[in-house]
């Protein structure tokens, strides 16, 4: 459990974070999203100490991450997997990591088993691979067996295979009760890997809540109909309060209406449905309508490129 | 816990410290190649150096004068290599211990996993220390008895007076070299940056001291950190202008206790 109280950083004239309150439950994989620049990084640092915060304090199970006992077998952290010294060994690195918190070299062979790095353990990580940098660096997250774990980006430059080893490991973690904190900004990615989610955006805290409700609350809800008598269903669900849009040839997208609801006019009209089916919005799009305004670095479409060039 | 991460590191008790921090900075100062190179050069240019003076001046020696001959000092002539060109070796790696992890962005995943940042701070300091001293104790002896075995009539002994002092004493001094780059770098937390400054402090600012008028440097010599490298070798007449052996020695400690809090203090407040 990560409880953070009105945590506040300035960087210069730049207020990165800015009063952050938030809880991070065990037994389930949180999210932690939000734009580039949001303080995503910021505030796992923090959490770590690796930065102080001007105002506000964050514990884990109760405590500052400073004054645990064995640090490393509380908390696993992965915040940049580039933070290695590449002239050292995959193996040498781990060990100098695990030397610190008295585990052993017993322990070092196991996770890079655990991570599938045995046949380069011995190599120099100068000349590692992304994905392999990346395994290395949860490696060290898992060298000391913790229930909480935090990663930054985790998935940023892998291939599909990382990617799904990634999110099936944080998943696999999550599912032994342990706290997994992980942030991303890839929307499709956390959508099949977080259950819960903390948002935020210039700083402050947007969404504290499940996937689900998150991605509910967002208006993007619609149900889709295919039907041959478009034209008349249109007719009949606007009049009972739908908003309709064609979507396609005899495919209506139908919004402030439940499926039930739908199908139940059109059994009353005698129109005959062939396809009927709730569409979820995305995590992207309950994102993009959450974070709006809060974007740090807005790019702008070209002029040109919207005329159509 | 464990299962997907198999059967989980042995338990312990009591708390992350020293020992196990003394132990892990100790195999990051072995597993990079980085050590093993400037030792090396270490080693080479300590040796080689005090070896070729001393052969230079064993083969000259009826050309010097009868007053060069008479001050000769054949402990310091033989610890010339390690007294000289040590402490700028020495300063590369004390330099490299720390900034190495500021560059290569190691100190942020060093300090994710032992957030005690003074713990840290000593652990590296120790480490680096103790290998810097024991190197140079070894090299110091070795470089005298080279030394005087070239020198051969002209040799001292061990049972000189001050010998020992000077042979201990320039170990001590060329490990205070390197502890005084080590808390610049953790100071400047940049390589270059640390090892120029370091390199000013060592070789340029003496020559700069030279080009005073006489009655400055009299003034100023004793205060110089490099003044403890000349006078805790020196066992043949006395410099007017300095402290004592090891009150020059005492003054490059001050310096370095300075630094070294001034590091350890910033180290623990600045942000990573």
């Amino acid at each position: 459990m990560i409880e953070a109280r009105g945590l506040s950083k300035r960087y210069g004239t730049k207020l990165a974070v800015n009063n952050l309150s938030f809880d991070i439950r065990p037994g389930t994989v949180t999210g932690f999203l939000g734009p580039n620049g949001a303080g995503k990084t910021t505030t796992m640092r923090l959490i770590l100490g690796l930065d102080t915060p001007d105002t506000g304090t964050v514990t884990i199970d109760g405590q500052r991450y400073a004054d645990m006992a064995y640090p490393m077998r509380s908390v696993g952290a992965l915040l940049d997997a580039k933070a290695v010294h590449g002239g050292r060994s995959a193996y040498n690195h781990l060990l100098c990591l695990a030397q610190t918190n008295g585990i052993g070299r017993k322990r070092v062979d196991e996770v890079i088993g655990l991570v599938g790095l045995a046949d380069v353990a011995k190599k120099r990580s100068k000349g590692f691979s992304l994905g392999m940098g990346q395994r290395l660096g949860i490696a060290a997250t898992l060298l000391g067996d913790p229930a909480v774990l935090m990663y930054d980006e985790p998935v940023n430059g892998l291939d599909p295979e990382g990617i799904l080893w990634i999110r099936n490991l944080m998943k696999a973690l999550a599912a032994e009760g342990r706290t997994v904190f992980v942030s991303s900004h890839l929307m499709s990615e956390m959508e099949h890997t977080a259950d819960y989610l903390i948002v935020i955006g210039r700083g402050q805290l947007l969404a504290d809540c499940s996937m689900q409700e998150f991605i509910e609350r967002s208006s993007g809800q619609s149900v889709r109909v295919r039907t041959p008598q478009a034209e008349d269903l249109g007719r009949a669900l606007t009049t009972a309060g739908g908003r309709v849009t064609p979507d396609g040839y005899e495919v209506l997208s139908v919004q402030n209406m439940t499926a039930e609801q739908i199908g139940d006019i059109a059994f009353e009209s005698r129109i005959r449905l062939h396809e009927l089916a709730v569409v979820r919005a995305s995590l992207e799009t309950a994102f993009m309508e959450l974070t709006g305004d809060s974007v740090e670095y807005h790019a702008a479409v070209p002029a040109a490129m919207v005329g159509g060039a | 816990m464990a299962a997907v991460t198999a059967s989980g590191p042995a338990a312990v008790r009591g708390r992350a410290g020293l020992g196990g921090v003394i132990r892990s900075e100790l195999t990051k100062l072995k597993s990079v190649r980085s050590t093993w190179w400037t030792l090396l050069v270490l080693v080479l240019l300590s040796i080689g150096f005090s070896a070729l003076i001393c052969a230079v001046i064993k083969a000259n020696w009826h050309t010097m004068s009868a007053s060069d001959k008479a001050t000769f000092d054949a402990t310091s002539t033989s610890l010339g290599g390690i007294g000289f060109l040590g402490p700028l070796v020495i300063a590369v790696l004390g330099a490299l211990v720390i900034t190495s992890e500021y560059s290569t962005g190691m100190i942020r995943t060093s300090l994710t996993v032992m957030p005690r940042r003074s713990v840290m701070f000593a652990a590296k300091g120790v480490v680096f220390g103790l290998v810097t001293l024991v190197l140079a104790l070894v090299l110091s002896f070795l470089s005298f008895f080279i030394g005087q075995a070239l020198l051969g009539d002209h040799s001292a002994t061990l049972s000189h007076q001050g010998t020992m002092r000077a042979i201990v004493g320039t170990a001590i001094y060329v490990t205070l070299c390197g502890l005084l780059a080590y808390g610049i770098g953790v100071i400047l937390r940049h390589t270059a940056g640390t090892i120029t400054l370091v390199v000013g402090i060592l070789f340029v600012l003496p020559i700069i001291i030279n080009l005073f008028p006489s009655s400055w440097h009299n003034a100023i010599v004793r205060w110089l950190p490099t003044s403890a490298g000349d006078a805790i070798s020196t066992t043949v007449g006395t410099n007017d202008h300095m402290f004592s052996a090891w009150g020059e020695m005492a003054v490059l400690g001050v310096y370095v206790v300075i630094v070294l809090i001034a590091g350890a203090t910033l180290f623990r407040t600045r942000d990573a």
